[in-house]
């Protein structure tokens, strides 16, 4: 018995962490609806500036635990730096504008720290008087952990104080309950939001500062961290504080107990944890249906299928291009067709965000699935590759297909957020199947046959299949299917009172989305000639959502120009230079605070600025 | 509305991208006797600089060595183009293709993850272009996988294994934990270590085992884990930041009182020293004791290197120096820088590495360079490696049969 009583103790330790993080992350969400990636930047930073402070401060209790509390504190003072230099210029942008400019914070700072503190990991110092551990029924314990699991509850508690016992608090209630009534009620938003933003971060930074005495710091935590804080924020409804302890608290015994029955199945538990939550309440345990987010399409001008001259440019383009082999070089000729890929799975995503206003966080599953439905047929059944090429769209559209229809029941980030579980079920499912999808050492020899093997004929290939599904998209986009997509985007209610499925069509362009990007991976795996589950991992989701924010989202063609302008800054830096995130992340930013609206909604806002003019 | 322009931007764009791409593509006179010698290089420098940099120095150093002794075949200068690749298969493999077409490479080195090791080692076979991987670890990248033109320097996953269940079997242990890193690499090293264990020792049974996710270890639940089940002794893969929080929470829940620990690559400095005082004692390691070695030929290295880089090297540094001293070799053996007679030449290659003399067997591919196996203990602050012994690849691989069964061709 003893030995459940201490494994019990060691998920509540693990479980005050999370909370620390996650609280922060669901206050900023609560007020500011920003989904903020660069948390966990937040929480790495606490992390090592505590680790600084610890070394030359940290010998007596005093000591040590003013530094963790100045850590938090600077790193507080980071985040509301961040709401005044960054954010507060994007409150009039589209509603994930945010999200991409805290993306570029995440790679700036994972470079600024490489720089500061070094690559190598840092092992700090014990806390003074609590170095050593206790006996709870004859099983030692650590005494710092026992420090830990105090620390949750009261930093609740002070929370809790602070919320519902000063005039600041209640303006914050006020403001995550109806943002737009505080504001016209006289309450300053933007005085608001940095002092949001300034505890946000001063809790991660209190997080990942308390951490310093139970493992290395090191660049890995930022990522380690964010997405399990999204969970818990999720699982435990969005901008609730009690709902993010409780979720600490389940996700914190789930680890603890859940390894002692599959010790296998760490890598995706918290997910499965949050399918099922989501599936089951729809706003996590304590969220409130009106706290649901609305969607991230702010829906500006509608989108006009072109005329005249106009509508020949998407056929010029192609003329352009297919004529490129002519001039390119082979290396120019991978970097173009990769392009022109990368250009169909942004435009898929395109279709969820910019028509369904449905922001997909697990879209790389479907590219994933795609390439690997490809290779297996090739690997398995010797499938020559135009069947595998067909059977691309087909896995990824069936997979689509069958997760879409939970994630549609869901708005906002909830749907997100769901969307990701999904990826990281079918992301684990191949990294650990190892007899059928060879795991983590992936499939390889998946070649094209000779006659599409060179470079300019697998090319103008990509081109063909890839260009004709963009052409469909399109033409999608301007059906009466997209028309009625649209309008469930933009009011759900009104269109289901006209008769609209909003739910059904949202599910069918979830599959169609999925089944674009599925072919994408197929001619992605058939380019690199092996596959590999980073395919599918969270990272090719943020690119392929950095791509689509970096073009805009309220024309088609932003997110073939966000592709291409994406990868070509990606490929570009990371040859020329080892510090390519930093200047990936600088361009980033400097993107979003000149272009709000994404660059091709910046030229068309020119066009049609000087035209009316 | 106009979508003419937004449509022409990415064809302006792929345009450019094509002239400035094409644009450095140097005039191929690969004949001339004066032309450099040009490897191309790929590894996780952003992703895991802490391991890659000490093994970029180490390429470095050979690098500079080869050209101050006048360079190779006849005097053509050795010279390196390297590149990130970000941790990610896909990366590498276009990275590889710029090196070829762009760089015009005679060859292709480096790679730190097994994937993307083996994504390299696919795209060199079929672009019939050498390959010396340096740091994977995968069994497959020599074995199952295994093709022409690959080879690889480090010693494997299985290797290493085998030499720590040699220790393993001396011990009185009966009842195994092991916990790994849920990967292939981890599972493939308790597989490894439980087969040949069992082969030498039936009496052994193995009574927990813990797969925590790369990078996510949850020390708490797991070292308790661990603990309930009673082990004589724990098999240990996990490294970097999750070794050293399972040292932490291990230590301060007494979970080494008493047992013994074998651990995989742990005796490496890039683990042991970021671990400071705090490092494990009495643990069972394969590593790199690099300031304890005294053979004329690493102390040569380990000066050169101190002197260079006014730091000790590490087990990257080894590893980054001998794969390109090892490419120097085999280019002069060849007498060419042609595809076939270097892969010809690297097959069965001799050569001096810091650590000995090591060969690339033409069996398959893998380098015979061995491992140092001993036991980890804190000298003044710092963990170091004692009473070890110098483990040769050579003798910790299976049978020739069985390597032959293993690998196409």
């Amino acid at each position: 018995m003893s030995f459940y009583l201490v494994q019990f103790l060691s998920g509540l330790a693990t479980a005050a962490t999370l909370f620390l993080v996650s609280s922060g992350l669901t206050i900023v969400f609560g007020v500011t609806r920003i989904v903020n990636f660069a948390h966990g930047s937040f929480y790495m930073l606490g992390a090592y500036l505590g680790w600084t402070l610890v070394e030359r401060l940290g010998s007596t209790p005093l000591g040590f635990w003013g530094a963790v509390a100045a850590a938090s504190l600077a790193v507080g003072l980071l985040g509301a730096l961040m709401e005044v230099g960054l954010l507060r210029r994007l409150y009039r942008s589209p509603e994930l504008f945010q999200l991409l400019a805290t993306f570029g914070v995440v790679l700036v700072v994972q470079d600024a720290a490489s720089w500061i503190w070094g690559s190598e990991d840092l092992l700090g110092r014990r806390a003074p008087g609590l170095r050593g551990s206790v006996d709870i029924l004859d099983q030692p314990f650590p005494l710092y952990d026992l420090v830990l699991i105090g620390l949750g509850p009261l930093v609740l508690g002070l929370l809790w104080l602070l919320f519902n016992r000063t005039r600041w608090g209640t303006l914050v209630r006020a403001a995550t309950q109806d943002r737009d009534m505080a504001s016209a009620l006289g309450v300053d938003p933007a005085r608001l939001f940095t002092g949001v933003l300034f505890l946000g971060s001063a809790l991660a930074g209190l997080g990942g500062a308390l951490q310093v005495p139970r493992e290395a710091v090191n660049l890995h935590m930022d990522m380690a961290i964010v997405v399990e804080a999204f969970v818990v924020v999720v699982v435990g409804g969005m901008g609730s504080l009690t709902g993010a302890f409780v979720a600490s608290l389940l996700i914190g015994q789930l680890q603890a107990f859940g390894i002692l029955v599959f010790p296998q199945i760490t890598l995706v538990l918290v997910f499965l944890f949050m399918a099922v939550v989501l599936v089951i309440r729809p706003y996590g345990l304590l969220g409130r249906a009106e706290d649901a987010p609305p969607t991230a399409a702010s829906p500006g001008p509608p989108l006009i299928a072109a005329a005249g001259a106009a509508r020949w440019a998407p056929a010029l383009l192609l003329a352009l291009l297919a004529a490129v082999p002519l001039v390119a070089g082979d290396y120019a000729l991978i970097v173009l067709t990769e392009v022109v890929i990368l250009a169909l799975l942004a435009a898929s995503l395109h279709l969820l965000i910019g028509l369904g206003g449905l922001v997909s966080f697990g879209h790389a599953a479907y590219f994933g699935l795609g390439a690997y439905g490809a290779a297996l047929l090739v690997k398995h059944l010797a499938a020559p590759m135009p069947l595998a090429l067909a059977a691309a769209p087909l896995v990824a559209g069936l997979g689509a297909l069958a997760a879409g229809w939970f994630c549609v029941r869901r708005s906002g980030l909830y749907f997100a957020m769901l969307t990701l579980a999904f990826a990281q079920i079918v992301w684990s499912v191949t990294f650990q199947w190892y007899g059928v999808t060879g795991g983590d050492n992936g499939i390889l020899g998946v070649w094209p046959p000779d006659w599409a093997a060179g470079k300019a004929a697998y090319f103008w290939l990509t081109l063909a299949l890839a260009g004709g599904a963009l052409l469909l998209l399109r033409r999608a986009a301007f059906s009466p299917f997209g028309y009625t997509l649209r309008a469930g985007r933009d009011s759900a209610l009104r269109a289901e009172s006209v008769g609209i499925d909003v739910r059904r069509h949202q599910w069918l362009s979830f599959a169609l989305a999925g089944s674009a990007a599925g072919l994408a991976g197929g001619l992605y795996a058939f380019s690199k000639g092996s596959v590999f589950p980073t395919l599918m991992a969270v990272p090719v989701s943020v690119d392929a959502l950095v791509m689509v924010l970096m073009g805009g989202i309220q024309t088609l063609s932003g997110p073939v120009v966000g592709a291409a302008l994406f990868h070509l800054l990606e490929t570009e830096a990371m040859s020329r230079t080892d510090w390519w995130r930093l200047v990936l992340g600088a361009v980033i930013l400097v993107l979003v605070l000149a272009f709000p609206k994404g660059v091709a909604g910046f030229v068309r806002d020119l066009w049609t600025r000087g035209r009316d003019s | 509305m106009n979508r003419r322009h937004l449509l022409l931007a990415p064809g302006a764009a792929a345009l450019a991208t094509a002239l400035c791409f094409a644009a450095p593509m140097p005039a191929a006179q690969a004949q001339s006797g004066g032309q450099p010698i040009r490897v191309g290089e790929i590894n996780s420098y952003t992703g895991l600089p802490a391991f890659t940099i000490p093994y970029r120095q180490g390429w470095q150093l050979a690098v500079e060595e080869v050209n101050a002794a006048g360079g190779l075949l006849g005097g053509r200068k050795l010279e390196v183009i390297s590149r990130d690749d970000a941790g990610k298969p896909d990366d590498a493999v276009r990275v590889a293709q710029e090196l070829l077409s762009n760089e015009k490479v005679e060859l292709l080195a480096g790679t730190y993850f097994s994937h993307v090791g083996l994504a390299v080692a696919d795209f060199a076979a079929r672009n019939k272009l050498p390959f010396v991987a340096a740091e994977p670890l995968t069994d497959a990248i020599t074995w199952t996988k295994g093709n022409r033109y690959t080879f690889r320097l480090r010693p494997s996953t299985y290797m290493q294994a085998a030499m720590l269940v040699e220790e393993a079997a001396k011990l009185p242990a009966k009842r195994w934990a092991t916990v790994a890193p849920n990967y292939e690499y981890g599972q493939s090293a308790v597989q490894w270590f439980r087969q040949l264990l069992s082969e030498k020792r039936p009496d052994v049974e193995f009574v927990a085992e813990q797969w925590p996710a790369q990078g996510k270890l949850e020390a708490g639940p797991t070292v308790q884990a661990l603990a309930a089940a009673k082990p004589d002794a724990i098999f240990n893969v996990t490294f970097g930041a999750d070794l050293a929080k399972f040292v932490r929470e291990g230590e301060g829940r007494g979970l080494f009182r008493n047992r013994t620990v074998v651990s995989l690559l742990t005796g490496e400095p890039e683990y042991l020293d970021p671990m400071k005082d705090e490092a494990p004692e009495g643990w069972i390691v394969t590593g790199y004791p690099q300031e304890q070695i005294d053979t004329p030929e690493h102390k040569a290295f380990r000066e050169a290197y101190a002197k260079r880089f006014n730091e000790p090297p590490r087990q990257g540094s080894v590893v980054g120096y001998a794969t390109f001293k090892a490419i120097a070799a085999a280019v002069e053996k060849a007498g060419s820088t042609d595809a076939e007679k270097v892969v010809d030449a690297l097959s069965g290659l001799e050569l001096s590495s810091p650590f000995g003399p090591i060969t690339f067997r033409a069996l398959d591919h893998q380098a015979t360079m061995g491992a140092y196996v001993g036991k980890t203990t804190v000298k003044d602050g710092q963990g170091v490696m004692t009473g070890w012994r110098y483990a040769d690849g050579a003798d910790y691989l299976p049978s020739d049969e069985a390597v032959r069964k293993m690998r196409p061709e």
